[in-house]
Formats: structure tokens, sequence, C-alpha cells
């Protein structure tokens, strides 16, 4: 098991344009992905979960991947949030 | 007939039949799946599932050409909805687990993402709920195979009535141009549907709790926005005189916006001014449009809302000069921030703890005389917009001498760092107090002194004399504006500022409240400052209310005892 602590730069947060890349993206990988706020874990790979963390920017999400393709996924998801969403 | 109390959500009146909107997930019964069903079960899900991506994809194609591509993105939000596991992983495992059927499943899972949306503070994540029971509606109508009127297809006017409107249903509704008004079971005046009635100009009335239950399509309502009501199965002698409400309403509509730029003066002859509050530069536009003699309240606070450092001098210079533009040749009164202390902390300020009851807290000048930082910047930037002469400044939580003298002492200090930056001041902006607190009503006569002007913010000040907190559902009805003790405070404000010749205005909701409205100027408040979208109704009540007749009435209702008594004096003289 592998995790990582990163801070939401995008303007909007994750909103549900984000919410569904990052479950999008987290579904291609086999292993366990979970995303955790305060205390509040949700599955990664289910948008109404992401979105549910309510997650404006400035606030820090853990990601926690467990499973063979751990480190990729890790890595594709922490993209997503450096990248801003792709956000114009 | 029958007469039902709801929430008045949309203004307005509307007479017509009954087209109840079913609401497939309120009545699903649990059946038992025995185990040789339940891979039939599944694959009856997944079948529905099908044929909902099937309808999103048509639904696509229609918003897509219709309302264009920002409206079909919602459509692909629905499309992953659709696609998240909690759905079609997690309900045929509830199937299977349970033994249960895939409606009563789906709810059950729909029921708990539900209870985790309504733990969402945010309101823009807490109201994507509707999102998922829009997409989760879908599922079930499939799973049932109940055929069903899109509201798109509706071929005769009708009122709607809903358990409750799903974002997906609105759209419809603006495409179908068939809807007199709506009815719900559930809303209020802020939810999504309000908000979307509102901007179309529907009447609406929401939170009748059962009444998608209580009628059929085709039964007769009468929708009335104004008093927040419906009236079911009316007679013909209702109807008439609903009728004649309604062409009222519509000739009143009209008359308003002959109000436009006509000073607010009483019939005998007293003058007021009418101004209006502003929440974003956004408004500047809409406050020339309606020909607004200024602004008596510009609330700061979006400038620090959804972002994690202060906003810049020059940021703020950009929006008070936008706004001070729009009216150069009136008043426009900035209000400092009124800030809390959770704010504060998302904006990097380090070392706040959690506050029990952050309205009796660190909020407004309290927080900012002790970040005189974020005072000062503001300040200067209020100073450097001043390019018209027009601006005031108005202190917001204000509740002591000792902290009037700390803001002016750093205002003082502004102005010295203004100058020697070589920025000369064209005119000294006017200085008064937000009068929300009870203390600082009365002490008045020892602040006085020190400011140019008050404004009473109604809303706080009931809070504070009450001891209410409004949206605490246990005590929300003490909540009263009328309660004697709120209008001999305000009453002792216009006598005490009076004496000083000071200008008193009021700022809060009570301000456009047309009950309110008569007795106020009957006090003597010099200046009322409403809403944009009240703006021409209240100038209505102003220019329809006698002065002489209201300052003895005022009087008399000072020595009223409770707040019924008030108001049936009120609305006796109101008619």
């Amino acid at each position: 098991m592998i995790k990582k602590d990163i801070k939401i730069i995008n303007e909007l947060g994750i909103h549900a344009r984000p919410a569904g890349m990052i479950a999008n993206t987290s579904a291609r990988f086999v292993c366990d992905l979970k995303l955790i706020k305060d205390k509040m874990e949700v599955n990664a790979k289910s948008i109404m979960g992401v979105m549910t963390l309510a997650a404006g920017k400035g606030s820090v999400i853990t990601i926690v991947a467990h499973g063979t393709d751990e480190v990729q996924a890790l890595e594709a998801v922490s993209k997503l949030f450096r990248d801003k969403f792709d956000e114009e | 007939m029958l007469i039902k109390k709801g929430i008045a959500a949309s203004l307005g009146i509307a007479i017509g039949k009954v087209h109840i909107v079913k609401e497939e997930n309120i009545l699903i019964e649990q059946k038992e799946i025995s185990k040789d069903k339940i891979k039939a079960e599944i694959k009856r899900f997944k079948e529905a599932l099908d044929k909902t991506r099937l309808d999103l994809d048509s639904i696509r194609a229609k918003v897509l050409n219709v309302l264009g591509r920002q409206h079909a993105k919602l459509i692909d939000a629905h499309h992953m909805i659709l696609q998240d596991p909690l759905i079609t992983k997690e309900v045929p495992k509830l199937v299977a687990a349970r033994g249960i059927n895939a409606e009563f499943a789906l709810s059950e899972i729909l029921d708990k993402a539900e209870e985790e949306f309504e733990k969402i503070d945010d309101e823009f994540f807490h109201e994507r709920k509707h999102d998922l029971f829009d997409v989760g509606k879908k599922i079930l109508s499939n799973l049932v195979n109940r055929e069903k009127v899109d509201l798109k297809d509706l071929q005769d006017p009708v009122v709607i009535v809903a358990h409750n409107l799903y974002p997906s249903d609105t759209l419809h509704i603006r495409e179908s141009n068939k809807v007199l008004g709506f009815c719900m079971d559930l809303g209020s005046k802020s939810s999504h549907t309000a908000i979307f009635a509102q901007s179309m100009g529907i009447p609406a009335v929401v939170g009748l709790s059962d009444i998608s239950r209580q009628l059929v399509s085709g039964d007769t309502i009468i929708v009335d926005g104004e008093q927040g009501m419906v009236i079911i199965s009316p007679t013909p002698e209702i109807i008439e005189k609903y009728k004649i409400r309604k062409e009222e309403l519509h000739k009143q509509e009209h008359f308003f916006l002959r109000l436009k730029g006509l000073p607010a003066t009483t019939r005998d002859g007293h003058k007021i001014s009418l101004l209006c509050n502003v929440d974003s530069a956004d408004d500047s536009g809409e406050l020339a449009n309606i020909k607004s003699e200024g602004v008596g309240l510009f609330r700061t606070e979006f400038l620090y809302m959804n972002r994690d450092s202060v906003p810049t001098e020059e940021e703020q210079v950009k929006f008070y000069s936008a706004v001070a533009k729009a009216v150069p040749h009136f008043p426009v009164t900035i209000r400092t921030a009124d800030i809390g202390g959770d704010r504060a902390t998302q904006l990097g300020i380090k070392g706040l703890k959690d506050e029990r009851n952050p309205f009796m807290g660190f909020r407004g000048i309290r927080l900012f005389i002790k970040y005189p930082e974020l005072l000062k910047t503001q300040l200067k930037a209020i100073y450097k917009s001043n390019t018209e002469g027009n601006i005031k400044i108005m202190i917001p939580m204000l509740s002591s001498v000792d902290e009037l003298i700390t803001v002016k002492k750093i205002a003082q200090d502004v102005r010295t760092e203004l100058m020697e930056e070589g920025f000369a001041a064209k005119t000294e902006p006017e200085f008064g107090i937000m009068i929300e607190i009870p203390a600082a009503a009365i002490i008045l006569d020892s602040l006085l002194g020190e400011i140019d002007f008050v404004s009473i913010g109604t809303n706080d000040l009931v809070q504070y004399t009450l001891a209410v907190d409004r949206i605490n559902q246990y005590v929300s009805e003490l909540y009263e504006p009328f309660h004697p003790a709120v209008l001999r405070l305000i009453n002792l404000v216009v006598q005490t500022a009076h004496k000083k010749g000071k200008p008193v205005s009021v700022c809060g909701e009570m301000a456009s409240d047309p009950y309110a409205i008569p007795v106020l100027v009957g006090l003597g408040v010099d200046i009322l400052s409403v809403p944009i979208k009240m703006y021409l109704r209240s100038k209505y009540a102003v220019r329809t209310m006698n002065f002489e007749k209201f300052s003895a009435l005022s009087q008399r209702l000072l020595g009223l005892a409770t707040a019924a008594e008030i108001r049936r004096t009120i609305e006796e003289e109101v008619k």
C-alpha cells in the first residue's frame, strides 16, 4: 500500500467534472484507490463518492492506492491534480 | 375547496389544471427475490442501465440542439454517474446479498448517498445530490417500465405538482413553455427549482409536504406565490377573485416599471432616500437600469470567498471603482468585510481555533481589529477608489467606543500612509457604523461624535436582541422583526441620531417588507436600502403611504406589548 498527500490547486476545487476525471482515471487500474479528507474516506472510482468530499481549493487530500498497479495508479491520479484538471 | 400553506418561492398567481409529475422513487416496495431468480434480477437491472444509457444519449443530442454545449455537459456528468460503481457494482451486490428486488436495492443505495450529501455544508456540492437522483430516477423508471409523459411534451398549459423537481425537469419546462406554475412537496426559497422559477417568472409554492399525493392530474388549482399558499378545487367565486387579483398584479408589474426615476416620496410629500444593496460588482449594470439613487450597503464579503489568500488592494480597487462609477452622482456605502474566523483560516491566517458559536464570536470589525493589516488594505482600496467622491465607509459588528476609536486611528494611519505615497484624496469619505448589536444602539449617543451616519442591519439586530438564531429550527419561530423590543430599539436609534443631526438608514430585510416600510419611514428613518429586485416594489410602498398618518401610528405601536398586536395594527392600516 502506498499513499500521498496532495493539495488542491485548481480554482474551482473538485466539482463534477474533476470528480468525473478522477473516477474515470481510477477505473483504468485494478488496484483499490481511496481518497481521504478530514477522516472521510471514499472510493476514487466512484464519481459520487469523490463529489461528497466537497473538496475546495486549498484543501489537502490523501490518496491511498493498494494493489498490483498501485504505483502507476497513484501517479496517474496525482497528475490530474497537478494539471489542475485541465481547467482553463 | 382546500387551502394549503407552503413557502412562497416565486411571486405571482397561476390558475390551471394540475399535472402530477410522478416520483418513481418514493413508493418503492421491497420484494423478496428467491435465490434462483437473483441472476435474472441482476440482468434486469443491467438492462435498465443500458436503456438509461440510450435515453441519456438521445436527451444529450436534444439538449445540445436546443440549449447548447454547457447544458449538454450536465448530461455527460449524468453518464458518469450511471457508470459509478456505487450503482453498477453496489446495487447487484445488495440484490444478491439480501435477496431483494433491484428497485429497492437502488433506492437504498441512493438514500445512503443522500445522507452523505446532506452532511456537506457547501451549498454547491450539496445541491449536486439532485444530479444523482435525476439519474437514479431515470433508472427506476426504466426498471418499472413505466411510460411517462415528458414535461417537454406537454400539450396544454398546466400547473406542475411534484414531490421534487430535478435539474433535467427544469430543462424540459423551459423547452415546453406550457408551465403556468409549480407546487412541490419539498423545497425552500433557495432551492434550485425556486431560483429557476424566479428567473423564469413562474409562480411557485414549495414545501407543501404531501401535496403531490393529495392531487391527481386534471384537478383545478390556484398557486398563490404572493402569500405562499395553494387552493385545491377552488369554488367559481374564488377563481373569479383570483383572476381579478392576477390582472391587478399584472398591471402592478407594469406600474412598478413606471416608477423608475421617480423620487421615493410619500403621498404627503415626505422624501426619503431609497438605495440598493449590492453583493458583487456584477450588480452595477442593474443599478443603472433601475435608476437606483445609489448603494446603501455594498457587501464586500464576496471578495474574500473561494480563495486561499487575502484579496490585494489592486483587486479591491477594481471592484469598488466599478460600482462607484456605475452611479457616479449617488452615494456608494461600502461596508468593510464581515468575515468570520473560519473564513480567515481559509485565507491563510493561522492560529485560529473553531468557535462554538461563531455568530457571537470572531467576526466583522472584531476580526479586522485583531488583524489590522486586513482592515488597512481594505480601507486603502476604498480611499483610492473614491475618484467620484461618492463613497462612504461603514463598519460592521461594532459594539463599543473603544472599537470605534481603534478603527478611526487605523483609518488615520492609512490616510497618512497614502499621503506619504503621494496619493491626494479628492474628498474625505463619510464614516459610519452598522447598528446590529443592541449595545451599539443603547450607547449610540457616545458614538455619534465620531461618525457621520448609522445604518441599522435589522437581520442581525433582531437576532441579537431576541437571542434567536434564525437557522436553528427549534427557535426560528421566535425570530420576529415586529417584536416590540426591536421597534423600540429602532426608535431609540432614530431619536438619538437625529438629535445630533445624523441620518439613519435601514438595510436589513425589514427595509423591503411592505408592512415594515411605512413603520420605518413613520419612525423617521431617512434611508432604506433594499435588494435590487425589490427596489421598485419598495418605492411603490413608500409612494403610497402617508407620512403624517404613519408617524402617529408608529408612536402608538411603540406602546404595544406584543408582536401580534403590532402586526394586526399595521395590517389594518396598510390595506
